[in-house]
C-alpha cells in the first residue's frame, strides 16, 4: 500500500501542486462540530463563540491560557466597590470602515441578552450589570454589589457595531451584518459546508498570516481525519484518540495538544435516603451509603485515574485531582491526585458498614466527552473489582442532561451515581465551585449543575465569600480553600483533565487553547 | 438492503406455488452447492450464538469479566483472566470472540423477532385484505401501498426518533417498518388462490370463511413468505447495524453486531483493524449466507424459473 | 381523472396529518431539549427562560395546535438550534442530496445493466456467478463500511479523488449543481458510488431476471426462428421488454436513495438534508424533524401520483380508479 501511494502521489503530483500553489496562504480546517450561527449573540456555544472571535473583538480578549488582555478596551480597573471603568482603544475601525467607539459597547450590551429566538444567550454574564457611557472612550460597569468577576465576564461579549444591533440573526448570517472589528471578514456561508473568512488588512492587532480561511464541518471523526490525510483540510479538530497513536507515526503529520479547562468527574446522590439507583446485594432496598463519606473516599481510592488515561484515553488526558488542572486560577498546590488502593477502598467500605459492597448502576451520556462511554465501564468494571456491583447506562446526551439534571419527579436529578465534565469558561475555579460544589440555590443562581446536591455550609460560605473579593491574591486563597474542603468531603470525584488534540499537515502546527476554540490566528507555520 | 424490490421475482404480485412435497423441494434445494455451505453457515452461527455463555471465555456484559486494562490488544494476545483472545479485544477490553457471539445473539433476536412478527402482523392484515375484499381490501391496500413508497431506512429511522433506544424499540421500528411487505406478499397471492376452483368447491361445501383461509389459502402462501421472510430478516439485521452506526439504535454497553461494528469505526484508521474487520465479517457472513438461501429458495420455489 | 386526483390529493394531506400527529407526539416525548442548548453556565432561572421561550412549557396539545396553525400558513416552525425556519433550513439542504441520489441512480443505471444483462444472457458462465456473487455482497455490506473503505482505497492511499465535502457549483440550463463543475464531480463521485452500490445490485439482479424470463418467451423464439441475430434479438427485442420495467423500479428507488442518504452523507460529510436530519435526532431539533417528515411524506406521495398518472397515459389499459375499488 505504501509503495502504491508513492507512486501515485507522483503520478498526481502535477495535479496536488497545481491546486495547492494557486493560494498559498489559503487554509482549510476541518472542524468537529459547526457553528449553528454567525450571530455573535445568538447560541451562547463553544463553536459559535470561536468561530466569532475570528470577526468580532471582545472588550477583553482571552489568550491560549484564558487569561485576560486587552482587547477593545485598553484598561478595566474597579473605581469604587460597584463600579469597573473600562477604557477603550481609540483608532479601531469596524469592518464597513465606520469608527469603534463607546455607543457600539452600549448597544452589543443591550443586544447580547436580548436576541429574538436565541437558544441560550449571555445573559448569565450580564445579569445585574449596568453599562454606562462616560465619554467616547470610556464607559462604566454598574453592580448592585462588589463583583471580582466583570473582566472575565465581560471578555464573554463579541462587540458589534451600532449597524449590527439593529439587525436580525438571518442578516447575520447572510454577511450583511457580520461587521465586526476582528481579524477576519465575512466572505461565504454555507451551514453545514463551509464558513469562509479574509484577511482584515486593517486590523488594529497584529494582521493575520493567513489571507483566507475555509472553515468545514466534518463531524465524523474517522472521516475527518481521512480528510486531513488525503489532503482536503489543513488541520482538523477534535482528532479522535483512537487515531492520535497512528498519526504520531505518520511524518506528514504534526500534531497540537493542550490540556483543556474541562474536568470529567462523577456526581454521587447526597441528598436521597432513597436513592433510585442504589440497591442492596440482590437488589433489594438499602439506605442510600453514598450519603457517608468513607463510601464515596472508597469510590474515589477504587479509581485508577491511571488506567483510565492509558488505557481509555490512549494517554491523552491527565489525571485529576481538584477542578482544574494547574495554572488555572484558583486552583489549591495541596491537592494531589487520590491514589489508587483498592484494599484501602475495601477496607473503608468494610468500616463503613459494607464488607460485601452494594449494588450501583452509573449513568452517563455517551456522545459528549471524548470516550464518554467507555469511561463510565472503565468505572463501573473498576468498582465491580472492590465489590460495588456497578451496571452501566449510557445514553445520548439528547436524553441524558435532562435527566441528570430534573429527570426525578419534583425536577430532581435522576440518577444516582453520574458521569460528567464541566468546562471552566470563565478560565478560573469560581467557576465549577459555583455551579457544581455550591449548595443548589434556584434564586441565587448557585449550584445549578450540582447534580448530587452535596451540600456543606462551611464551603458554601468560603466561595460566596470569594465571589465578593476583589483582592486577587486573596480570592486565589478562599477558591484553594474552597477546593480543599469539597476535594476533602469528596462533593465529586474527579477522574481526569480532558486534554485536546488538533492535527495538522506538516508545517504547520496549532497553539492550544484551554477553552477547546479553534482559531485562524492560532495556526503557525514552523 | 432493506427492499423486497431487490429480489425481482418476489416484486412482481404473483405466487409460486409448491407442487411437489418436501422432499422434492429439500432434493432440489440441497442440488446448490452454494446454498448448502450458505446453510450451514448460518446454522453455525445461530448454534454459536444460542451456545454463547457456554463456549466463550467472557461474559462481555458482565463488567466484573471486563477490564479496560486488556483494551485494545491485538488478537492471541492473553487476558488479564489468563484465557487466549484469539480475535484480539475492543476499546473496551471485551473479547471480541465472546462479544461477538453475544453480539449475534441480540443482533438476530432482533432479526428474527422483527421479522416474526412483522410477518404475522403482515400476514394477518394481507389475508383480512384478500378475503374481505371490497372497500377493506381497498383501504388496507392504499395504506400497503403507502408504506411501501417509503424506504424501509427512513420508516425505522423515523421510528427509532420517535420511539428512542432500546432492543425493544428497535424491534418495533423495524416491525413498523417492514410489515407492508409481508401483507403485499399474502394479499398477492391469495387473491389468486381464492379464485381458483378448490375455494369455490370449499364454498359449496358450507366450510366457513376462517377455515378456508387458514386450512386451504394459508398453507399456499408459505412458500413465498418463506423468500420474503429471509430477505426481510437479513435486511433488518443490516437495518439495525445501520441505525446503531447512525448513533440511533441499541445502546453500547450491550453491543450488538451493529453496535460493535459501530465502535469499531473509530479504529478504522488507527490500525487496529481487528477491532471493526472481525465483527464485520461475522456480519458479512449472517447476512450474506441468509441472502444466499433466500435466493437459492426463490429459485427452488419459483415455478417460472424451472427448466 | 380530476376526480380521481382530487381524491388523492385529499388522501395524500390525511397521510400528512396523521404522519405529523405520530411524529410531533413520538418526538416529544424524547429526550429534553432545552440541556441540548443552553450553555452549561446557565442558571436555573436562564434554563426556565429558554423553555418558554421554545414554549416547551406549553402542554402538549396546545404545541401541536400551535404547529398546525403554523403548518396551515406554510410555517413549520423554527429550528431549535438555528433559530430559522425549519423549512428554509431543509429546502436549502434539499438540493445536494437530490443530485447526490441522482448522481447515484445513473451510477446503478449505467453499471448495473450492463453487468444484468451478461448475466442473465450466460447464466452459467464463471463471470455471471462471479457478478451475482458480487451482487449478493452489494446488499448484504453495510453501507457505512464500505462508504469509509472507499474513503481509505480512494482519496487516503491514491490520492485520487477528495475524501469529503461538496466540490464547486457549476450553472447548466438554470440548475446549481456540483456536477457540472470537474472539482463537483470530483467531490461526488465516491459518495455517489458507496449510496449506488445496493441499487447496482439491484439493476443487476432485476436486469438478470428480466433477461432469463424473456429469453424464454415465444416472442424470442419466434425471433430467432426468423433467423435474426442474437444481438439484434437481445439489443432490440429483449431490451425493449425489460427496459421499461427496470427503469421504473430503478426509478422508484430514488426515494430509498434518499433514504439512505443520510448514512452516506453522514461519512462524507456532504451538507444534504439527510444529514441535517441526522443532526436534527441526535440533537433534539424537533421542529426540524418534524418538517423533514412532512415534507418527504408529501414529496413520495406527489411522486406516486405522478407516477400513477404518467401510467395511466402510457398504458391505456391502466384505468385511473384506486385499487380494488
Amino acid at each position: 500500500m505504501r509503495k502504491l501511494t508513492t507512486a501515485t502521489a507522483v503520478a498526481l503530483g502535477v495535479l496536488a501542486i497545481g491546486a495547492s500553489a494557486v493560494s498559498a496562504e489559503k487554509l482549510t480546517i476541518g472542524l468537529a462540530s459547526e457553528p449553528t450561527s454567525l450571530d455573535p449573540h445568538f447560541h451562547n456555544l463553544g463553536p459559535n463563540n470561536a468561530m466569532s472571535v475570528h470577526i468580532f473583538d471582545r472588550l477583553i480578549a482571552q489568550d491560549e491560557k484564558q487569561r485576560l488582555s486587552p482587547g477593545l478596551a485598553v484598561s478595566w480597573m474597579p473605581v469604587d466597590d460597584l463600579t469597573w471603568e473600562f477604557k477603550l482603544r481609540e483608532g479601531v475601525k469596524f469592518h464597513d470602515g465606520s469608527d469603534f467607539n463607546a455607543d457600539d459597547v452600549v448597544c452589543t450590551m443591550a443586544r447580547a441578552p436580548d436576541v429574538p429566538n436565541s437558544p441560550s444567550g449571555y445573559g448569565t454574564y450580564l445579569k445585574g450589570k449596568e453599562v454606562i457611557k462616560i465619554d467616547d472612550y470610556t464607559v462604566h460597569f454598574k453592580t448592585a454589589a462588589p463583583y471580582p468577576l466583570m473582566g472575565n465576564d465581560i471578555s464573554t461579549i463579541p462587540v458589534i457595531s451600532e449597524q449590527g444591533c439593529n439587525s436580525t440573526t438571518e442578516e447575520f448570517n447572510a454577511g450583511t451584518a457580520a461587521i465586526g472589528t476582528g481579524p477576519f471578514k465575512f466572505q461565504s456561508y454555507t451551514p453545514g459546508e463551509s464558513i469562509v473568512l479574509v484577511r482584515n488588512d486593517d486590523y488594529w492587532g497584529d494582521a493575520a498570516i493567513w489571507s483566507e480561511v475555509e472553515f468545514r464541518p466534518i463531524t465524523s471523526g474517522p472521516s475527518r481525519v481521512a480528510s486531513l490525510l488525503a489532503g482536503d483540510v489543513d488541520m482538523i479538530t477534535g482528532v479522535p484518540t483512537t487515531d492520535i497513536a497512528t498519526l504520531r507515526g505518520n511524518d506528514q503529520i504534526q500534531l497540537s495538544q493542550g490540556a483543556s479547562n474541562r474536568v470529567i468527574y462523577l456526581h454521587l446522590d447526597q441528598f436521597r435516603e432513597d436513592s433510585p439507583f442504589v440497591k442492596a446485594n440482590g437488589g433489594g432496598d438499602i439506605k442510600n451509603p453514598l450519603l457517608d463519606v468513607r463510601v464515596r473516599k472508597a469510590i474515589s481510592m477504587a479509581i485508577s485515574r491511571d488506567a483510565i488515561v492509558d488505557r481509555v484515553m490512549e494517554g491523552v488526558a491527565i489525571p485529576a485531582g481538584q477542578l482544574l488542572p494547574e495554572g488555572f486560577f484558583g486552583v489549591s498546590d495541596k491537592l494531589d491526585v487520590v491514589a489508587y488502593d483498592p484494599d484501602g477502598a475495601k477496607a473503608l467500605l468494610a468500616e463503613a458498614g459494607y464488607p460485601d459492597g452494594f449494588e450501583l448502576t452509573i449513568h452517563g451520556p455517551n456522545d459528549r466527552y471524548i470516550n464518554d462511554a467507555k469511561i463510565a465501564e472503565a468505572v463501573a468494571q473498576m468498582l465491580t473489582r472492590i465489590g460495588i456491583k456497578t451496571a452501566v447506562e449510557t445514553m445520548p446526551r439528547s436524553v441524558y442532561f435532562g435527566r441528570a439534571s430534573r429527570g426525578a419527579e419534583g425536577d430532581l436529578p435522576e440518577f444516582s451515581f453520574i458521569l460528567v465534565g464541566w468546562g471552566a469558561g470563565s478560565g478560573e475555579a469560581s467557576s465549577p465551585l459555583k455551579s457544581l460544589i455550591h449548595t443548589f440555590d434556584k434564586d441565587a443562581g448557585f449550584g445549578s449543575s450540582n447534580r448530587g446536591r452535596h451540600s456543606d455550609p462551611e464551603t458554601d460560605a468560603l466561595i460566596e465569600e470569594a465571589l465578593r473579593t476583589v483582592d486577587d491574591a486573596k480570592r486565589q486563597e478562599l477558591l484553594a480553600a474552597a477546593t480543599e474542603r469539597a476535594i476533602e468531603n469528596v462533593a465529586i470525584i474527579p477522574t481526569h483533565f480532558q486534554v485536546n488534540t488538533w492535527a495538522s499537515k506538516k508545517g504547520l502546527s496549532y497553539i492550544a487553547r484551554t477553552d477547546e476554540y479553534t482559531l485562524a490566528t492560532g495556526v503557525v507555520k514552523e | 438492503m432493506s427492499d423486497t424490490t431487490a429480489n425481482p421475482a418476489l416484486s412482481a404480485d404473483k405466487p409460486a406455488k409448491v407442487e411437489t412435497p418436501f422432499q422434492r423441494f429439500r432434493a432440489e434445494f440441497f442440488e446448490s452447492k452454494i446454498a448448502t455451505v450458505a446453510l450451514a453457515i448460518f446454522v453455525i452461527i445461530v448454534l454459536l450464538a444460542v451456545l454463547a455463555p457456554w463456549i466463550t471465555p467472557q461474559n462481555p456484559y458482565d463488567l466484573g469479566q471486563v477490564s479496560v486494562m486488556d483494551g485494545r490488544l491485538p488478537p492471541g494476545s492473553e487476558a488479564f483472566d489468563g484465557y487466549t483472545m484469539w480475535l484480539g479485544s475492543d476499546g473496551a477490553g471485551r473479547d471480541l470472540y465472546s462479544a461477538i457471539l453475544y453480539g449475534l445473539r441480540i443482533s438476530l433476536t432482533v432479526g428474527l423477532a422483527s421479522g416474526v412478527i412483522a410477518l404475522l402482523i403482515g400476514m394477518a392484515i394481507g389475508l383480512v385484505a384478500a378475503y374481505a375484499g371490497g372497500r377493506i381490501e381497498a383501504i388496507i391496500m392504499r395504506i400497503v401501498d403507502l408504506q411501501l413508497s417509503f424506504p424501509a431506512s427512513l420508516v425505522a429511522l423515523m421510528m427509532v426518533a420517535a420511539l428512542g433506544k432500546g432492543v425493544d424499540k428497535i424491534i418495533l421500528a423495524l416491525v413498523i417498518a417492514q410489515w407492508a411487505y409481508y401483507a403485499r406478499t399474502v394479499r398477492a397471492t391469495a387473491l389468486v388462490e381464492r379464485s381458483k376452483e378448490y375455494v369455490e368447491a370449499a364454498q359449496c361445501l358450507g366450510i366457513s370463511r376462517f377455515r378456508i383461509v387458514f386450512r386451504h389459502i394459508l398453507p399456499n402462501c408459505m412458500a413465498p413468505l418463506i423468500v420474503v421472510g429471509t430477505v426481510q430478516t437479513a435486511s433488518a439485521i443490516s437495518l439495525e447495524a445501520t441505525l446503531s452506526f447512525l448513533g440511533v439504535g441499541l445502546p453500547q454497553t450491550e453491543p450488538s453486531i451493529g453496535v460493535l461494528i459501530a465502535n469499531g469505526f473509530e479504529y478504522m484508521l488507527s490500525g487496529r483493524y481487528w477491532i471493526s474487520v472481525f465483527p464485520g465479517l461475522a456480519l458479512l457472513l449472517t447476512v450474506v449466507s441468509i441472502n444466499l438461501v433466500g435466493d437459492h429458495l426463490r429459485d427452488v420455489l419459483n415455478p417460472r424459473l424451472k427448466k | 381523472m380530476t376526480v380521481f386526483i382530487i381524491r388523492r390529493l385529499l388522501q395524500a394531506m390525511l397521510v400528512v396529518f396523521m404522519m405529523s400527529v405520530i411524529v410531533f407526539f413520538g418526538v416529544n416525548i424524547v429526550g429534553d431539549p432545552v440541556y441540548m442548548l443552553v450553555s452549561p453556565d446557565a442558571d436555573q432561572a436562564d434554563i426556565e427562560a429558554a423553555i418558554s421561550r421554545l414554549g416547551l412549557d406549553r402542554p402538549i396539545l396546545e404545541q401541536y395546535w400551535l404547529f398546525l396553525k403554523g403548518a396551515a400558513q406554510g410555517d413549520l416552525g423554527d429550528s431549535f438550534i438555528f433559530g430559522e425556519p425549519a423549512l428554509k433550513l431543509i429546502l436549502h439542504h434539499m438540493p445536494a442530496t437530490m443530485e447526490l441520489a441522482f448522481s447515484a441512480l445513473m451510477l446503478a443505471i449505467v453499471i448495473g445493466i450492463p453487468l444484468g444483462l451478461y448475466a442473465g444472457l450466460y447464466p452459467d458462465s464463471r463471470v455471471s456467478k462471479g457478478i451475482m456473487a458480487a451482487s449478493i455482497f452489494g446488499f448484504s455490506l453495510p453501507t457505512f463500511w464500505v462508504g469509509l473503505m472507499l474513503i481509505m482505497l480512494f482519496a487516503v492511499e491514491l490520492r485520487w479523488v477528495p475524501a469529503t465535502g461538496r466540490g464547486d457549483l457549476g450553472s447548466f440550463l438554470g440548475i446549481e449543481s456540483s456536477i457540472f463543475t470537474s472539482d463537483g464531480l470530483s467531490h461526488i463521485f465516491l459518495p455517489a458510488l458507496n449510496l449506488a452500490l445496493l441499487k447496482i445490485s439491484l439493476a443487476i439482479r432485476l436486469t438478470r431476471a428480466g433477461v432469463r424470463e424473456a429469453m424464454g418467451q415465444d416472442y424470442v423464439k419466434y425471433a430467432r426462428a426468423k433467423g435474426l441475430s442474437t444481438r439484434r434479438i437481445i439489443l432490440v427485442h429483449v431490451m425493449k421488454n425489460i427496459m421499461i420495467p427496470v427503469v421504473t423500479v430503478m426509478g422508484l428507488e430514488f426515494g430509498s436513495l434518499i433514504g439512505f442518504s443520510v448514512v452516506t452523507e453522514t461519512i462524507f460529510a456532504w451538507p444534504g438534508m439527510g444529514k441535517l436530519l441526522i443532526d436534527a435526532i441526535l440533537q433534539l431539533d424537533r421542529p426540524v424533524v418534524v418538517a423533514y417528515l412532512m415534507i418527504i411524506v408529501l414529496f413520495f406521495v406527489l411522486i406516486n401520483l405522478i407516477i400513477d398518472i404518467l401510467y395511466s397515459i402510457l398504458d391505456p389499459r391502466v384505468r385511473l380508479q384506486d385499487q380494488g375499488a
